[in-house]
C-alpha cells in the first residue's frame, strides 16, 4: 500500500460514507416539505424556497466530502508525481 | 499532469507585469463585458409608454429579483438590489457559460467563489455596523448569552466558507461528471446530464443569492439571524 493507493481508497470511502448522512437528511427534509405542501397548498412559494435553502445547507456536507475526495485524487499534497 | 492540475488550478493565459492571468479571470472579464453591454444596450432607449421587447425582459428580471429580496429579507429591495441582483445575474451567466463549447465556468474554481463569498462577508459586517452601530452589532454576537460568542464567530466564518465551497463544488463536480461520461460514452448520452447542469446552475445561483440575502438581512436585523 503506497500513498497513491491509500489516497484513492480514502477518496472513495470519503464520498461513499459522506453521501449517506446528507442522503437521509435530504429525504427527511423533502418528506416534511411534501407533507406541508399537502396540508397547505397555498404556502407553496414559501415552502419551496425554504426547502431549497435547507437542502443546500444539508448538501454542503456531501459537497465537503466531494471536495476532500477530489483533493485526494487530483491535488494530493503527499503525492509528488 | 497538466490536465490533472487544471481541475483545481487554472491554466495561465498571459501575464500583466508580474500578475499571472488565469483562464477563469479572462472568462470572468468576458462575462462582465457581456453583462455590462447587455444592460447598456437594453437601457439605452427606455420608454414608459412604448416599452420594447428587450426592455420588458429586463424589467421582468429586475422585478423577479426585487420580489425575491422583498420576500426573503422583508425589506424594500432598493438598497440591496444592485449587489444581490448583480450577484445573481453574474453567477447565472457563469453557471450557464459551459453551454458554449470550450468555455470553462469561472464559478467552478474556488478562487472566483471565494471572491464572491468575501464580498458577501464584508457586506454583511459593513451593513450590520452601519445599521446598528459598532457596539450594537458586536453585541449580537453575545446573543443569547456570552457563552455563545465562540460559536457565533465560528458560525460566521463557516457559513461563508460553506457558501464558497457549495457553489464551486457543485459546478465543478458537474463539469467533472460530464467529462467522465463523455470519456465513457461519447455520443448523445451526455446530453441529459448537460440539461441537468442547466438546472443545477440555476438552482445554485438562486441558493447563493438567497443565502446572501439571508445573511445580510440577519446582520441588519430585518429578519431573524440565520
Amino acid at each position: 500500500m503506497n500513498v497513491e493507493m491509500i489516497s484513492i481508497l480514502s477518496a472513495g470511502i470519503a464520498i461513499g460514507l459522506g453521501a449517506i448522512g446528507p442522503g437521509i437528511g435530504e429525504g427527511i427534509a423533502v418528506a416534511g416539505a411534501m407533507d406541508a405542501l399537502a396540508r397547505q397548498p397555498k404556502a407553496t412559494g414559501t415552502i419551496t424556497r425554504t426547502l431549497f435553502v435547507g437542502l443546500a445547507m444539508i448538501e454542503t456536507m456531501a459537497i465537503y466530502c466531494l471536495v476532500i475526495a477530489l483533493l485526494l485524487l487530483f491535488a494530493n499534497p503527499y503525492v509528488h508525481a | 499532469m497538466a490536465e490533472k492540475t487544471s481541475l483545481i488550478n487554472a491554466p495561465i493565459v498571459f501575464h500583466i507585469g508580474p500578475v499571472p492571468i488565469g483562464l477563469e479571470v479572462l472568462t470572468t472579464w468576458v462575462i462582465m463585458a457581456v453583462l455590462v453591454g447587455v444592460a447598456w444596450y437594453g437601457s439605452r432607449r427606455l420608454s414608459v409608454t412604448r416599452p420594447g421587447r428587450f426592455q420588458v425582459v429586463l424589467e421582468m428580471a429586475v422585478g423577479f429579483l426585487g420580489d425575491l429580496i422583498r420576500d426573503v429579507m422583508g425589506a424594500e429591495p432598493d438598497t440591496f438590489l444592485p449587489l444581490i441582483g448583480t450577484l445573481f445575474l453574474y453567477i447565472v451567466t457563469c453557471n450557464l457559460s459551459p453551454l458554449l463549447p470550450g468555455v470553462k465556468p469561472p464559478t467552478a474554481s474556488f478562487e472566483t467563489t471565494g471572491a464572491l463569498g468575501l464580498i458577501v462577508f464584508c457586506t454583511v459586517h459593513i451593513l450590520g455596523v452601519r445599521r446598528r452601530g459598532l457596539v450594537g452589532y458586536l453585541r449580537t454576537y453575545l446573543q443569547p448569552t456570552v457563552i455563545f460568542l465562540p460559536l457565533n464567530v465560528l458560525g460566521e466564518l463557516t457559513r461563508t466558507f460553506a457558501l464558497m465551497v457549495r457553489l464551486a463544488g457543485n459546478i465543478m463536480s458537474h463539469e467533472l461528471t460530464i467529462a467522465v461520461i463523455i470519456g465513457l460514452v461519447g455520443l448523445l448520452v451526455p446530453i441529459p446530464f448537460m440539461a441537468l447542469s442547466i438546472l443545477v446552475g440555476l438552482v445554485q445561483a438562486y441558493i447563493f443569492t438567497i443565502l446572501a440575502a439571508v445573511f445580510i438581512g440577519g446582520a441588519m436585523g430585518t429578519i431573524e439571524k440565520a
